[in-house]
């Protein structure tokens, strides 16, 4: 591990200034620090954000609103989130190890880096630790690699559970930055990889998390996330889908569908839901409307399964959404 | 014999010491201004160094020493081979030239003051190499396959080549056969102590505090790579955190550790990382067999052909167990194995829990699963219809055998009967439910073994040897036979293992140390008595005793364990998740000493056999050799979750042949059959037959 400095801040403004010179943010830690005694990362300086007031999780209205150092247990654990937004906690209960959700922040997850293995090797190409030095994860073992939003640069899977949820949820996240406050949905954090893989998300210089905030509804209280995975805790999903459903009068009103696993950002799949509006919730239907998910997919050499896994999980999540009613 | 504490489901007599971090690791010692040591590994498969800059890691703070081929001493590298070390081959020479034989081979050692230091040095380290592309698949076209030197002839203990009638003619006349392909995954062992060794000089005689299943052995082989004296070398190894055969041999890390102290003068530390366990202690071999079987229709085998390949390095020619069970498992008048081995360009595996029977039964359970649809005969009658009246293999009676006594009561805790036979027919809602059984079997070792067992004034004895305990519960189990032997109360026994200057032990592996270190320590306390019987007056008072196995009885019988897993797994009908639900063994298994620590031995390694079936795979890239998924993250082992029911139970056999105490060993047989159980579960919950480890979720889906 590299030599670094570290620096408590005691409110927004202090963390802003020291990352406006340069300073990284931690919180839980359990992605950076992983990744800076790996060399991955190497931060000169980190500002510690964990004594900012930035912890709550509070109901307004309908909706429900988390501090960005709301850890995933609080949240997951929380009987508000329980009743109104069931999704996020099962979304986060799903996500990484008991150890880890306590200790790791709700805006760390949002950032957390990719899984893709030849990232965490110094001695393996990678755009995204090493812009321009090759990709090679493309002809690689590629088996947990993505199917949408790839390029000829990157082929990462956004690892983020929660991030799902937030997607399908239409969640949005205030942020501070030296030149104020902004706030835009949680889908429009991540970039795609493109041409500048080494460049994940949307934030400029020295913006901080504030809070995310989950719009509610009847929807959000009727929905469910599926991971599909080779064990069944402590892995990354193959496939995952987050899935709400308001169902009136026997048909489909409101639907919301986003997947994870399966793209280099949590991937909304907007053409199943505009499918299923109108519609009963049944079998044949759900299964149909999951086939479009395919829509632009580009398998890799090893992760042609995905393209069979991606739509049986979207029909067996909406299933279950559909079955808490 | 007295049986007061044989046969008792005592706790374990370290227990208390293990919870409450009392129990002291090779890492966990400390030493006066002991430094800290950091392997450096080669990011190439295969190659040579051309250069190594080490400029700036020398400038860094509290660096003390960069050791590399380039400046280290030449090691003496006499020959050793312990029992456990390949018998063709020369060992890796670590640090000793240019040559870079498999991905992460260790090319050089870093020392400094802290870890910390230690690791950004190593980092800091700039190395090039001239590159070769390896080979690591065995299935590739780029490999060939040898027959390994210690295979050859009838008489070699794993025989490359064995046959009784004509199998083949009997095959392609067989008016039943099946004739399948089955590739079993590369393993890493990941016990949860990673390897550390901490070496003191004190002028040329070497103290390592490391973690070793072979204490013994590693003083052997430390002292012939140094050239110095076994006796100048002391291995102190008094608890070992898990190592299904991993620290069994003496890996490249302890030299770099002993040559490290001896080039900074200072005791050195040094841990290998969980991503370097994977590169250079030892794997299970990938496994490439086929199986073919012929039978009549009312289900006797005429025929059983069993062709297996396993990995090997370039260096050593590792060769196990892979065909060793199928000559006497069933009756079968026409029985050939093969047994091949492929070098790669990696590191030389090494055995793993079940060396090689894992795989081979893998197999061979799944084949007679197979046969048994195709003839429409239960799985669990085709094996009774040809369970053999001797080991047909060698002409010899067994000793004991219980397979069939194992899956009748398997079958009736199992509830087998309430198995539909016809595939894909059982449902439970989401789930396609399917139950599936597979039989298991280990040899039953005994090796030479000395004790040294001491009556002290106070009434209590301290017995030693230099045996060791990685988790099966040998303090708690030798502290049994010892009481017993006695005649004294449990807590008026001290045990004591794990020091190379003890009676020496065979390795803490294959199922023996039951039977070698109980026996000698049965012999030992009976001698002492018989000591203390002449002279009442002295103590404390010592004697030793060894024991070994009669080799009148050796050639008499064929000794094996016996046991019948079953599985019950769940499909996901949408997305093929795969669950096992519940999982049963049943062992014959000789005397049980201990049912509380066999239980925990027998589910744990009915945990190890879900992973083989289901997750354990390392993962190498083809175009360099670079292990991909060398991290617990990627690496997938059961946790708890996966784990639901599972039980383990014993049949009471006793046989007086195999050794004194009339124990069989559980430490393999419990690994043993479960991934063949558990994948005939599979094909009985969804009629996909799927041949190759692990099962994953694809598999299921795109089969």
């Amino acid at each position: 591990m590299l030599l670094f400095t570290l620096q408590k801040a005691g409110s927004p403004e202090d963390a802003i200034a020291a990352a406006q010179a340069g300073a990284r943010y931690i919180a839980g830690g359990t992605t950076l620090i992983d990744l800076m005694r790996e060399e991955v990362e190497r931060p000169e300086r980190l500002v510690d954000i964990n004594a900012l007031p930035l912890k709550d999780i509070r109901v307004e209205g309908e909706d429900l609103v988390f501090g960005a150092l709301a850890r995933m247990s609080e949240i997951a654990a929380h009987p508000d989130v329980l009743r109104l937004q069931p999704l996020v906690a099962e979304s986060l209960i799903e996500g990484a190890s008991p150890q880890l959700r306590n200790m790791a922040s709700i805006g760390g997850n949002l950032l957390q880096r990719v899984r893709c293995p030849y990232f965490r090797m110094h001695d393996a190409a990678c755009n995204k630790r090493q812009p321009g030095s090759g990709c090679t994860a493309l002809d690689g073992l590629n088996g947990g690699h993505a199917i949408l939003g790839t390029s000829e640069q990157c082929v990462a899977t956004h690892p983020s559970d929660v991030a799902v949820a937030f997607v399908a949820l239409d969640a949005t996240m205030r942020v501070r930055g030296p030149d104020g406050e902004r706030s835009f949905p949680v889908e429009e954090l991540f970039r795609l990889p493109g041409d500048t893989p080494h460049l994940e998300h949307t934030l400029l210089p020295g913006e901080l998390i504030l809070e995310v905030r989950v719009p509610g509804g009847a929807h959000a209280r009727q929905a469910r996330y599926l991971k599909v995975r080779d064990r069944a805790s402590y892995e990354f999903a193959l496939v995952s889908a987050a899935a709400a459903l308001e169902i009136e009068d026997g048909v489909i009103r409101t639907v919301r569908i986003a997947c994870g696993g399966v793209g280099t950002k949590p991937w909304r799949m907007r053409a199943c839901e505009q499918a299923l509006i109108g519609r009963p919730p049944d079998r044949a239907n759900l299964e149909a409307a999951a086939k479009l998910a395919l829509e632009g997919t580009r398998p890799l050499a090893h992760n042609h399964y995905k393209i069979e896994l991606l739509p049986r999980t979207i029909a067996r999540a909406l299933e279950m959404a559909g079955e808490l009613a | 014999m007295n049986t007061q504490f044989v046969g008792q489901p005592i706790r374990r007599v370290d227990g208390r010491l293990k919870v409450t971090g009392g129990a002291r690791y090779a890492a966990d010692f400390n030493l006066d201004e002991h430094v800290y040591a950091v392997i450096v590994n080669a990011t190439v498969g295969l190659g040579r160094i051309v250069s190594i800059d080490q400029a700036a890691a020398t400038r860094l703070p509290g660096v003390i020493a960069v050791i590399s081929h380039l400046n280290a001493p030449r090691l003496a590298y006499h020959p050793h081979k312990g029992a456990i070390d390949p018998a063709t081959g020369e060992r890796l020479h670590v640090l000793q030239g240019d040559q870079v034989r498999f991905y992460g081979q260790p090319v050089a050692v870093v020392v400094a003051d802290t870890l910390d230091q230690a690791e950004r040095a190593a980092a800091a380290l700039s190395i090039t190499y001239a590159a070769k592309r390896p080979a690591v698949d065995p299935s590739a076209s780029d490999t060939t396959e040898i027959m390994a030197e210690a295979s050859k002839g009838p008489k070699a203990y794993y025989p490359a080549d064995t046959a009784r009638g004509d199998a083949d003619a009997a095959l392609a006349t067989a008016p039943v056969r099946i004739d399948a392909f089955y590739d079993t995954a590369r393993e890493n062992h990941n016990p949860m102590e990673p390897h550390a060794t901490v070496a003191r000089w004190d002028g040329d005689r070497v103290t390592l505090w490391s973690k070793t299943q072979f204490v013994v052995n590693e003083q052997a082989e430390i002292a012939a790579i140094f050239g110095i004296p076994t006796e100048n070398v002391q291995v102190i190894s008094p608890f070992v955190g898990g190592g299904f055969g991993t620290t069994l041999r003496t890996w490249s890390h302890v030299t770099i550790a002993a040559l490290a102290a001896r080039q900074v003068g200072r005791p050195v530390k040094l841990a290998l990382t969980r991503k370097q366990m994977f590169f250079t202690t030892g794997h299970r071999p990938r496994s490439l067999q086929r199986v073919a079987l012929g039978a009549t229709p009312d289900g006797k085998l005429t025929s059983i052909v069993h062709e297996g390949r396993g990995e090997t390095s370039r260096y050593e020619e590792f060769i196990e167990a892979l065909t060793a069970g199928t000559g006497f498992m069933y009756s079968c008048p026409n029985v050939r194995t093969q047994y091949r081995i492929v070098p790669l360009d990696t590191g030389t595996p090494n055995h793993m829990r079940g060396p090689g029977e894992a795989q081979g039964m893998f197999a061979l359970e799944c084949a007679m699963d197979e046969l048994s649809y195709e003839l429409g005969i239960d799985p669990i009658e085709l094996r009774r219809r040809n369970e053999p009246e001797i080991d047909e293999s060698t002409g010899k009676p067994f000793s004991s055998r219980s397979l069939m006594p194992c899956y009748d009561r398997g079958a009736e805790l199992f509830g087998w009967a309430q198995r539909n036979p016809a595939p894909r027919s059982m449902r439970d809602d989401r789930e396609y439910v399917g139950m599936g059984c597979a039989s298991a079997t280990y040899p039953v070792l005994f090796s030479p073994t000395r004790a040294r067992a001491r009556l002290l004034a106070d009434g209590t004895a301290e017995i030693e040897v230099a045996a060791s305990d990685m988790g099966p519960g040998t303090y708690t189990s030798m502290t049994q036979v010892a009481a017993d032997a006695l005649g004294l109360p449990l807590d008026n026994v001290r045990f004591s293992l794990g020091r190379s200057d003890f009676p020496p032990a065979p390795p803490h592996g294959g199922s023996q140390t039951m039977a070698s270190v109980g026996s000698a320590i049965r012999a030992a306390c009976a001698a002492v008595l018989e000591a203390a019987a002449r002279n009442r007056e002295v103590r404390p008072i010592e004697a030793e005793g060894s024991a070994q196995r009669d080799p009148e009885v050796a050639a008499r019988f064929s000794m094996h364990s016996f046991g019948a897993v079953f599985a019950e797994v769940g499909i996901d009908s949408d997305v093929g998740t795969i669950r096992v639900r519940r999982a049963l063994g049943v062992y014959g298994a000789g005397r049980i000493v201990n049912p509380r620590l066999a239980l925990s031995q027998c589910t744990g390694g009915m945990v190890g056999g879900i992973g083989m079936a289901l997750m354990e795979r390392t993962m190498l890239d083809a175009r360099d050799g670079r292990l991909v998924n060398a991290h617990m993250a990627d690496y997938l082992m059961p946790v708890n979750l996966d784990i639901d029911r599972l039980e383990a139970h014993f049949v009471d056999e006793e046989d007086p042949h195999v050794n004194p105490l009339g124990v069989k060993g559980l430490g393999e047989i419990a690994l043993v059959g479960m991934a063949p159980a558990i994948a005939n579960a599979i094909f009985h919950a969804t009629g996909t037959r799927l041949r190759n480890l692990p099962i994953s979720i694809e598999n299921v889906l795109t089969a």
